[in-house]
């Protein structure tokens, strides 16, 4: 019934619409207008509509910037998201003028100068002087962005410093999982084709370094420490992004990626300055990914230091957790995978 | 020039068979299978129509669930069926395939066959005075492959999987993969096999125009007195030549990946419980190789347009456009330029960092050209004499849209910003504006402004107007606060924020948005009406309704097979040449002699006029 009304009520207005329409078609002929012919009312009515809503729009613009900044600016919490955070502030500055400048001039311009009757336009086909000078204008603030663009790209893609703390950062259909080096503080080898319901990233427990690695429920890291995340992916692109951070990088299948960066605020004193006690860092995924792309994500824990390390020491390596794992793996003959105990005798058989 | 000569004898040749008799065909020869550029630029209007409204309609489904994330949608079921849930929710998968099929329709189907396949063919030939095309068969071919290309997309719309529903950039392994999303089945395979037409139609379409222009140019129609608009058509059709091979390489080894086993861009992948077989491939290969087309794509999408507001502001500014050469030359910089800054889509996805900086390096170069073209448009309205014909508003429109949207790529060519704004909304917000929004109002502009030489009548002006408004207003109000959501770092291409704290704002703007999306593509009905309705009851136009200079115009109210009944006419002066000093009239056709416009020549003029031969 209701969809019944719905159509009606749309069909109705639409008739009246189109009655309007050829009303107003007739009034015309009956005045002996033609549409187009007449510059005067609909120019001036179109010429002032542009001022009004540059002004309006300008209005707008400003009270909302201003009046909802603390809602849309994300609060930085990395020593390079501090730079990159005060290069987007100058960066903004430079396109709002030209931005504000360019329009309020076209707007402007299409109300002074609009149909006169008995005007003529200035016959003006080209200024070299003034040419060249919003060439260059425009090509030297590109530039200086582009240098200060340049160093901070630079140094945020640099190698990681060599105290980073190291953690593998992998993506899957549909979640995040997360790897720490363990004792030995080496992240062991992997292969994608020892993946399976318990080993979910792969780890190659025939080297010693695997065996010690420590697959925890949440990811920790500390703050004011330089953090390598080494990042990789299961099944499709997926990306890293913890917006906090600054952070973004790709997690591909088959090319391990890797961004570094020092966090400067623990979670507790991003609740102190969010006044939001539940506060949370976020990773999420940016690269569409299948049908709960939107629904990937981890928690991130930023500690201060000498929590972190205490944390780390509480964590056992999966293995230890699993105990089971590598003895049920012994039963199929396939796998290639045993002990760590054993590694002389896997070595022989992996020779083979 | 031997080569003009030549033409002029053909011409000349073929003047007596359109002079002695009409060409008579039946319906099927001149309506459906026609090689008059006329009916195909129509042809290739009218799908790129349909494709608008489709394109549209699926973002506004989408818009739906965004901005009213608690909405019933069950009223959708008689048209999405099994994709509307027990729930009446959109399906997650298909609100992917929602968002990719939005992007390849506007993308390919409307901005760019759309908008060059309708008036490259339309205007080429009458604006450099040619009976038609180079090849009219290539073109028909064009056109067709273009429609079975169409048809193939159209049907993945309705299939059991879903259509392809990796992003319009489809990425492997999701694209390759039907475990990982079932739009990746045969979804993705009509995908591959519409575009693999559809660039066959596009190589054939680049290539009849560039030796259209190259070849059967009017006497005295030199490069340099040829209207922007061509010079934007001729620029366009080389980027595609030299780009779509690119994107057919690309989907050729997808195909290759998903149907026969290769390892191309597959490599380590554990899915659906198992470990494939493949290795030793790379996705990033397949984003080079995609925005090796991508990139030039946007510029074939956004360069039609700017000739077309080029052509317009200067006729209804009444003004010679400012700094001709230097429109052409920013028009040649964006075009070589655009294929050396592809990269700058994968800063994040793990590419060396060093190519990153050289990437950020030469897409903040592309800026120049750019904003070169944004200041001339500005300067050619200053001291104009505006009439604010509905083409003119939208060229008004465009010209904003361009600024607004083009500033905010000084962000995202950063590669030290883009970190944290890639795959954001500020991206949305940023190509919407600068190329969607953009591009779609040169198209609609364009129309407005060759609807009388298309359909021998005029559209209404009024609804114009009001179509116009609503649109700009609109666009600004749905792209504008997107940038809030970017920088509030809301990744794209969700289905709902839901799921995180960061994400929790912000509810109110989306749905915002989403309102001024529905009244936005609202609006767009005013103007079908107003296109067909004039078709039929418009008034019937005057050969010359804008008091333009270019050839077209020296054409009958609707201009026959051939174009010119009698011989082609011939250029004198460049098409510009408006509010002359010392002329009567505020322009002056191209047809006119220089050496009947004595009191209005300048310097340079005046001597050429000495030489120039008039031929009666």
């Amino acid at each position: 019934m209701l969809n019944f009304v719905i159509v009606i009520s749309v069909f109705l207005v639409l008739a009246i619409l189109v009655t309007i329409f050829r009303a107003h078609t007739l009034v015309q002929v009956v005045r002996g207008k033609k549409d187009g012919e007449s510059l005067g009312t609909s120019n001036k009515v179109n010429g002032a509509l542009f001022v009004a809503f540059a002004v309006i729009a300008l209005i707008a613009f400003f009270w909302y910037s201003f009046s909802q900044f603390d809602r849309y600016t994300v609060p930085v919490a990395s020593e390079h998201g501090e730079i990159t955070y005060k290069l987007f502030w100058i960066t903004m500055a430079v396109t709002c003028t030209a931005f504000i400048l360019t329009n309020l001039l076209l707007f402007w311009f299409s109300f002074r100068y609009q149909h006169k009757e008995g005007a003529k336009a200035h016959f003006y086909p080209e200024n070299h002087k003034l040419e060249t000078v919003w060439t260059i204008i425009p090509a030297i603030v590109l530039a200086l962005l582009v240098f200060s663009g340049f160093r901070a790209w630079n140094n945020i893609t640099d190698q990681a410093p060599e105290n980073a703390e190291v953690i593998e950062i992998f993506g899957f259909q549909f979640g995040w999982a997360a790897r720490y080096p363990g004792a030995d503080g080496k992240l062991g080898p992997y292969d994608y084709k020892l993946i399976d319901d318990d080993n979910k990233l792969g780890l190659d427990f025939t080297s010693q370094y695997s065996v010690d690695d420590v697959i925890p429920r949440e990811i920790h890291i500390p703050k004011g420490k330089p953090v390598l995340f080494k990042i990789r992916a299961r099944d499709v692109i997926h990306s890293v992004y913890v917006p906090h951070f600054r952070l973004q990088m790709n997690a591909v299948p088959g090319m391990p990626t890797q961004f570094w960066f020092v966090p400067t605020k623990s979670t507790a004193d991003m609740a102190a300055e969010t006044g939001n006690p539940d506060f949370q860092y976020e990773l999420v995924c940016n690269k569409i990914c299948g049908k709960a792309h939107f629904g990937m994500k981890a928690i991130i824990i930023v500690d201060e230091a000498d929590e972190y390390e205490a944390w780390k020491a509480k964590q056992k390596s999966w293995l230890s957790k699993n105990p089971d794992y590598l003895s049920s793996l012994k039963t199929s003959p396939a796998m290639t995978v045993a002990s760590s105990e054993k590694e002389n005798e896997l070595e022989a058989q992996a020779s083979l | 020039m031997a080569v003009s000569e030549a033409q002029v004898l053909e011409h000349s040749g073929a003047n007596e068979h359109h002079d002695d008799h009409e060409h008579h065909g039946n319906f099927v020869t001149n309506y459906i299978f026609s090689l008059d550029h006329k009916v195909i630029g129509k042809q290739f209007l009218l799908t790129g129509i349909f494709w608008a409204i489709i394109g549209g309609g699926l973002s506004i489904i989408f818009r739906l669930q965004l901005g009213f994330p608690d909405m019933d949608l069950e009223w959708l079921r008689p048209l999405l069926g099994k994709w509307i849930t027990d729930t009446g929710k959109l399906d997650t998968e298909f609100y992917l395939a929602l968002v990719t099929m939005h992007g390849t329709i506007m993308v390919f189907f409307v901005l760019t066959a759309g908008l060059s396949g309708t008036f490259s063919n339309f205007l080429i030939p009458l604006q450099i005075g040619a009976r038609d095309m180079a090849s009219g068969f290539m073109n028909m071919l064009s056109y067709w492959l273009f429609f079975l290309s169409s048809v193939i997309m159209f049907i993945s719309l309705f299939i059991e999987t879903g259509p392809a529903g990796g992003g319009w950039t489809i990425y492997p392994p999701l694209s390759a993969l039907p475990q990982a999303i079932s739009g990746s089945g045969l979804g993705m395979t009509l995908w591959l096999v519409a575009m693999v037409f559809f660039i066959a139609s596009s190589l054939l379409g680049g290539i009849n125009y560039i030796s259209t222009i190259i070849n059967l140019r009017t006497e005295g129609m030199s490069f340099t007195r040829m209207p922007l608009t061509i010079w934007a058509f001729f620029l366009t059709a080389i980027l595609g030549l030299l780009s779509f091979p690119v994107l057919f390489a690309c989907a050729l080894l997808l195909v290759f990946d998903r149907s026969f086993g290769t390892s191309f861009y597959l490599s380590d992948i554990y899915i659906g419980g198992e470990a494939l077989p493949n290795t030793g491939g790379s996705p990033i290969l397949f984003q080079h190789l995609f925005w090796f087309l991508g990139h030039p794509e946007v510029y074939i999408i956004i360069l039609p347009a700017l000739g077309i507001t080029s052509e317009i502001i200067s006729t209804n500014a009444r003004k010679p456009i400012f700094g001709y050469r230097a429109m052409i030359g920013s028009m040649m910089g964006i075009g070589v330029l655009s294929f050396v800054v592809w990269a700058h889509h994968m800063f994040v996805t793990g590419m060396s960092p060093f190519l990153g900086s050289i990437f950020m390096i030469l897409t903040l170069i592309i800026a120049v050209p750019s904003a070169i073209k944004g200041f001339n448009y500005i300067t050619t309205l200053w001291r104009g004499n505006i009439r604010f014909t509905p083409a003119m508003l939208f060229s008004i429109g465009l010209v904003s849209l361009f600024i607004s949207g083009g500033v905010t790529g000084i962000f995202l060519g950063n590669s030290a910003l883009d970190i944290f704004l890639h795959d954001t909304y500020f991206v949305v917000a940023h190509f919407h504006l600068v190329m969607g929004s953009s591009a779609f109002f040169g198209m609609v502009a364009g129309i407005y402004h060759w609807y009388p030489k298309m359909f021998g009548r005029m559209m209404d002006d009024k609804l114009g107007y009001i179509h116009f408004w609503l649109t700009f207003v609109g666009v600004y109000l749905v792209f504008f606060p997107m940038h809030y959501i970017g920088i509030a770092g809301f990744p794209r291409r969700y289905y709902s924020f839901t799921n995180f704290d960061a994400f929790s704002s912000f509810g109110d703007l989306n749905m915002f948005v989403s309102a001024a999306a529905i009244i936005t593509f609202g609006a767009q009905f005013i103007f079908l009406f107003n296109f067909f309705y004039s078709m039929i009851r418009g008034r019937k136009a005057p050969e010359n309704p804008w008091e333009s200079n270019t050839l077209e115009w020296t054409t009958p109210r609707v201009p026959g097979h051939g174009n010119w009944p009698g011989e082609i006419p011939t250029v004198y002066r460049w098409p510009y040449d408006y509010s002359k000093p010392g002329s009567e009239s505020d322009f002056i056709p191209q047809t006119i002699p220089l050496s009947s416009t004595p009191e209005s020549n300048l310097a340079h003029e005046e001597e050429s006029a000495k030489t120039e031969q008039v031929d009666k």
